[in-house]
């Protein structure tokens, strides 16, 4: 029971994701101002931005909408940022076997941060907030089908098993998935499904800064806001960790796999960063037919070349 | 310091209100976020929302109409909230001091924690200014 508490408040825990989560934003934002020719902040001003708006600031409670909604869903968003994360990590780091069909779980909860913004910013009350929250509607219905198709390619790919320890040691008896041609289809696909469930820039309209003043998260202040920051750190920590035991083999944390565990990790954050930095900002229609029509084919491909065998 | 202290200063969101200006602050003002200058190894970012900011950056001449919006921007900004004024108009009135529709230069409407004059400030000036509100703070 004990060990248990330490397993989900410690390591791999509440405490050990918020800090990778926010040593993986801090790094974000220094690639990204290098490649903007700036110094850029410091690598812990995730920390300084979440302890500013949690112990400092004010939170305010919008005036007409629904209190305890708007208090509830950055909770809720917490909640299911770090229960993915432990339903990925438990079996990836060897701890615990996990149960048949968790990855069809940890597919749900991946899903819970999203549809709290959603429930968040329509309780805010705030017209910005509304197409903030419809935009994010759009996105989510046009991702999670190609996420979901992944996934079924994946566990078929793994000889049909739906436990993520067996699919894990599928990749370790016969290599990495990315070593085929379908693999790479797959990574192609998860890398930008990926980008949309973070939100960033291709696919960031729902808080588009410059546009609707950060859309879902507008009416957001103070602990209430850092509730949020600090989920969208866990996920910026936990999708990675999930794509690597998907289709890189998996991270382990004996002797030198640990080196090739951060090196997988900050390679697939320096990619979501490359085409966060490169990309305009694209339509919520043109997000939409990207994934409908292209992803799509994409891993139908992948999956009728699974089929062959490749 | 207080550790809460360190991190307020450490993490300060800005957010840009611009009055009747002639846009001069507010090409300055975006210029202290360019390579050059880069406020943002100082932990300092623009945001959209007054419901994430920190310091409310105030210029140009405030008239009648501006006092409303910015009263009700003050209202809505979660404390502590610290107010800078920058350029000439936003400290003094400047040249639009005598004017029909001014309605007084800002710290007479809402309290102000730095002033940076200028027509337009340097980025050097406005950065100055900031170091000035963290050392007084």
């Amino acid at each position: 029971m004990a060990r248990d508490l330490l397993y989900y408040l410690i390591f791999p825990g509440l405490i050990f994701m918020s800090v990778a989560g926010g040593l993986l934003s801090g790094i974000d934002r220094k690639i990204t101002a290098w490649l903007q020719f700036r110094k850029g902040p410091p690598i812990i001003q995730p920390f300084y931005d979440f302890f500013k708006l949690l112990l400092v600031k004010e939170t305010i409670l919008p005036a007409r909408g629904s209190v305890i909604t708007f208090l509830a869903a950055p909770v809720f968003a917490l909640a299911g940022a770090l229960l993915s994360g432990l339903l990925i990590l438990l079996p990836g780091f060897n701890y615990k076997p996990g149960f048949s069909g968790d990855i069809i779980v940890v597919f749900y909860m991946l899903a819970v941060p999203s549809l709290t913004y959603i429930i968040g910013a329509l309780a805010a009350g705030n017209p910005l907030a509304s197409v903030g929250a419809s935009r994010e509607m759009k996105l989510i219905i046009g991702y999670e089908l190609t996420f979901m198709l992944i996934l079924a390619a994946i566990i078929m790919k793994a000889g049909n098993t739906i436990k993520i320890s067996e699919i894990i040691q599928v990749q370790v008896d016969h290599g990495a998935f990315i070593g085929s041609i379908s693999g790479v289809l797959l990574f192609i696909a998860a890398v930008f499904c990926m980008q949309a469930k973070l939100g960033l820039v291709p696919f960031d309209m729902a808080e588009a800064e410059t546009e609707i003043n950060h859309g879902a998260f507008i009416e957001y202040s103070g602990s209430a806001y850092a509730m949020i920051k600090l989920a969208k750190y866990i996920m910026l920590f936990v999708l990675p960790a999930f794509l690597c035991i998907l289709l890189l083999g998996g991270i382990r944390l004996d002797g030198i796999h640990v080196l090739w565990t951060i090196l997988k990790i900050l390679g697939l954050l320096l990619l979501i960063t490359l085409i966060r930095n490169t990309n305009p900002r694209v339509r919520i229609g043109q997000a939409m037919r990207f994934f409908f029509i292209w992803m799509n084919l994409l891993v139908i491909l992948a999956i009728v070349l699974i089929w062959f065998g490749l | 310091m207080s550790f809460k202290n360190y991190c307020f200063k450490k993490s300060l969101w800005l957010f840009h209100f611009g009055g009747a200006s002639c846009n001069n602050c507010d090409i300055e003002i975006l210029d202290c976020l360019t390579p050059r200058f880069d406020v943002e190894r100082f932990g300092m970012q623009l945001v959209g929302s007054i419901r994430h900011a920190d310091v409310l950056l105030v210029n140009g001449s405030i008239n009648q109409r501006d006092k409303t919006r910015l009263l009700e921007l003050y209202k809505q900004a979660p404390k502590p909230i610290l107010v800078v004024a920058i350029g000439a108009c936003g400290c003094t009135g400047g040249i639009f001091s005598q004017g029909n529709t001014f309605a007084g230069p800002v710290d007479k409407i809402i309290p102000v924690d730095a002033y940076i004059p200028g027509c337009p400030p340097k980025p050097e000036a406005i950065i100055g200014g900031i170091v000035e509100l963290l050392k007084k703070k």
